[in-house]
């Protein structure tokens, strides 16, 4: 049975305290903790991060909101920084990013295989295939400036083979604009789909457009620049699949019930003791916010939060490999494009994405070239002729 | 503070000194001491907040095939593979590493063209190709010893943030090759002495073959660290015309 989001209450916010020692705790370990335990942590820094970014927009729109706003904001600000702390120095940029896209790959398949809408799902497995590719290519450029193996940080949970390549996924904005769920009879799974998805995106983006400059490689600068576009491409694609009809307190509310679904969900799944106590902790604040803006949602707008929310929550994202999924959805669907909102076969692609992505690649394509020839292999390409005797892991 | 001729001839170039701007560098001083610090005490405090998280004695991770959790229990003969199989890998990530550094290298000495003193392409290529001899040397040592060469132990794992500032230097567009040859000195600098510990390692525990092939890795790297040092030596000292 899920979580009863109304009856548990969480922690009140007057009780969600920290201290700076507290912010930072031992991180996780590269090498010993599960990957979907650094999944987890990336996932929920993701969340965290749109909570802060949500609450900003919102109180620049609306002045009488803007206390309460800066209230939970606080809170936010310094759960996302625990979290975050979380990823241990040793984790390189490079080895985050690698991180990053199997979180994109991994809880993607979970949502799309889960979603009630089919239409949703389709958007969900068409950025899929995308972030799938973005793995192969960072990995190719891990293997082949730095001489790492890219399974280090994987652990064999998600493949690392082409998707839809990237030099085919740069569109006209006008190919990025889906449909949007209707706010009035879209099922609440659905909502907390497509407000974690497009969080996880969003902070990939802001990631990738940190870090691209520290690179001292051009190659991987020019890499860095190719892929973060995709995944403003991505954001900008699963923002619109939420109703912009949603008043700026309903979407609080899902903001907020989104948190709460997904920090059940990394408590349930979490194989760290450590960490699955942070989870339960996080869990029981953001109940206290949830609630807190319940009782603004009933004062502002006069409605009940019942209407919007589940009395239980649903089943959360499946922290496991989805390979089947992924590669059954690679097979019959890589050669997908979009066109508006609609997807299409690559011959009906509009001439306004075609033209974009000739223009962007018209001095040449970082990703083709990152990954030239590239087949993942354990230990790393330099062992590919070892590999073909027989002798590699 | 002195404001002399080079001062006025630098000042277009490097800016990061005090002397570039005499007159806002005094403003600067004159203020720094004139200012209170907000707390009173000296840089002990910073040992004092690592010294805490150090105290929790997380350590990076496993050693391979002993969890740590383990490792109070483990006999000598575990504990002995354990630390083996991790100064291997740490060597073979290092070697993995060198050899993709050194095509880096080779890719600039192309583009900047060979020049005299200094490593001609064909040398560079020879130790290019010896880093990778020794890197399948280590996947196949690991491998006959029982172990999975693809894991990332604990020193492999910390000699590869090590290297990282290396990496940068070589990938960088803008290096001079000299300024390579001085990150690549420390790289091999470190080599070096990675194979003489491997060696001690291997002959303490009684792996007189593996001494033998390591020994042989040994002197490459001998030969390597003589070459980078000397080219790097030459490089610099031509620039002021000495040689």
């Amino acid at each position: 049975m899920g979580l009863d989001i109304f009856k548990n209450k969480g922690v009140p916010l007057a009780k969600q305290k920290f201290s700076w020692r507290d912010l930072v705790q031992t991180p996780t370990s590269k090498l010993d903790d599960d990957a979907f335990t650094r999944v987890r942590v990336i996932l929920m820094n993701g969340l965290e991060s749109e909570a802060l970014r949500f609450s900003h927009a919102c109180a620049r729109m609306n002045r009488d909101l803007q206390l309460p706003l800066a209230r939970v904001r606080r809170i936010e600000q310094h759960q996302q920084t625990m979290v975050n702390w979380l990823l241990p120095a040793d984790l390189s940029p490079l080895e985050t990013t690698l991180a990053f896209e199997q979180v994109a790959i991994e809880v993607t398949a979970s949502v799309a295989q889960r979603e009630p809408d089919d239409y949703l799902a389709q958007v969900y497995r068409f950025g899929l295939l995308e972030d799938f590719d973005h793995l192969y290519r960072f990995s190719a450029l891990y293997d082949r400036i730095a001489g790492g193996d890219a399974n280090n940080i994987i652990q064999s949970y998600s493949d690392i083979m082409p998707g839809r390549p990237t030099s085919v996924e740069h569109r006209d904005p006008t190919d990025d604009l889906r449909e949007h769920y209707d706010r009035n009879t879209a099922e609440p799974l659905t909502k907390l789909h497509a407000v974690t998805i497009m969080a996880a995106e969003n902070q990939t983006h802001d990631y990738y457009m940190t870090i691209g400059p520290m690179f001292a490689d051009p190659v991987a600068r020019q890499l860095y620049a190719e892929i973060a576009s995709i995944e403003e491409q991505h954001t900008t694609q699963y923002e619109s699949i939420i109703d912009a009809n949603e008043t700026w307190i309903e979407k609080w509310l899902m903001h907020e019930a989104m948190e709460v679904y997904n920090y059940m969900g990394c408590s349930q799944y979490e194989t760290n003791p450590r960490i699955k106590a942070i989870w339960d902790r996080f869990l029981d604040y953001e109940l206290g916010q949830l609630h807190f803006v319940m009782e603004l949602f009933e004062e502002v707008e006069n409605r009940d939060p019942a209407e919007i929310l589940p009395a239980s929550l649903p089943e959360p994202i499946e922290y496991r490999s989805h390979r089947e999924f992924v590669r059954e959805t690679l097979s019959n669907e890589v050669d997908l494009r979009a066109s508006g909102t609609a997807f299409v076969n690559k011959e009906e692609e509009p001439e306004r994405s075609l033209d974009y992505r000739e223009q962007m690649n018209s001095e040449g394509s970082p990703s083709e070239t990152v990954a030239a020839g590239y087949r993942w292999m354990p230990g790393t390409e330099l062992t590919a002729e070892e590999f073909a005797k027989g002798k590699g892991a | 503070m002195k404001n002399t001729g080079t001062q006025i001839a630098l000042a277009d170039g490097n800016r990061t000194g005090i002397q570039t701007s005499p007159e806002l560098a005094q403003e600067l001083i004159d203020g720094a001491i004139a200012a209170i610090p907000s707390s009173e005490g000296g840089p002990e405090g910073l040992a004092e907040y690592r010294g805490e998280y150090i105290a929790e004695g997380f350590p990076v991770g496993s050693l391979p095939s002993l969890p740590f959790a383990q490792e109070a229990e483990a006999n000598d003969e575990a504990i002995g593979m354990a630390v083996l199989r991790d100064k291997l890998s740490e060597r073979l990530a290092f070697e993995r590493m060198g050899t993709r550094l050194y095509e880096t290298l080779i890719n600039k000495v192309e583009i900047m063209g060979e020049s005299s003193p200094g490593p001609t392409l064909t040398e560079l290529q020879q130790i290019r190709d010896e880093e990778m001899e020794h890197f399948l040397l280590l996947n196949r040592s690991i491998t006959e010893l029982g172990g999975d060469p693809t894991v990332q132990s604990p020193c492999a794992d910390v000699t590869g943030v090590a290297s990282l500032g290396i990496l940068q230097v070589l990938t960088d567009p803008r290096t001079s090759v000299t300024q390579c040859l001085q990150a690549m000195l420390t790289a091999e600098l470190t080599d070096n002495d990675g194979w003489q510990l491997l060696i001690n390692l291997a002959d303490t525990l009684g792996y007189p073959e593996l001494v033998k092939d390591f020994q042989t890795a040994l002197e490459h790297e001998e030969e390597h660290l003589v070459n980078v040092r000397g080219w790097l030596t030459e490089l610099v000292l031509a620039k002021v015309e000495l040689l």
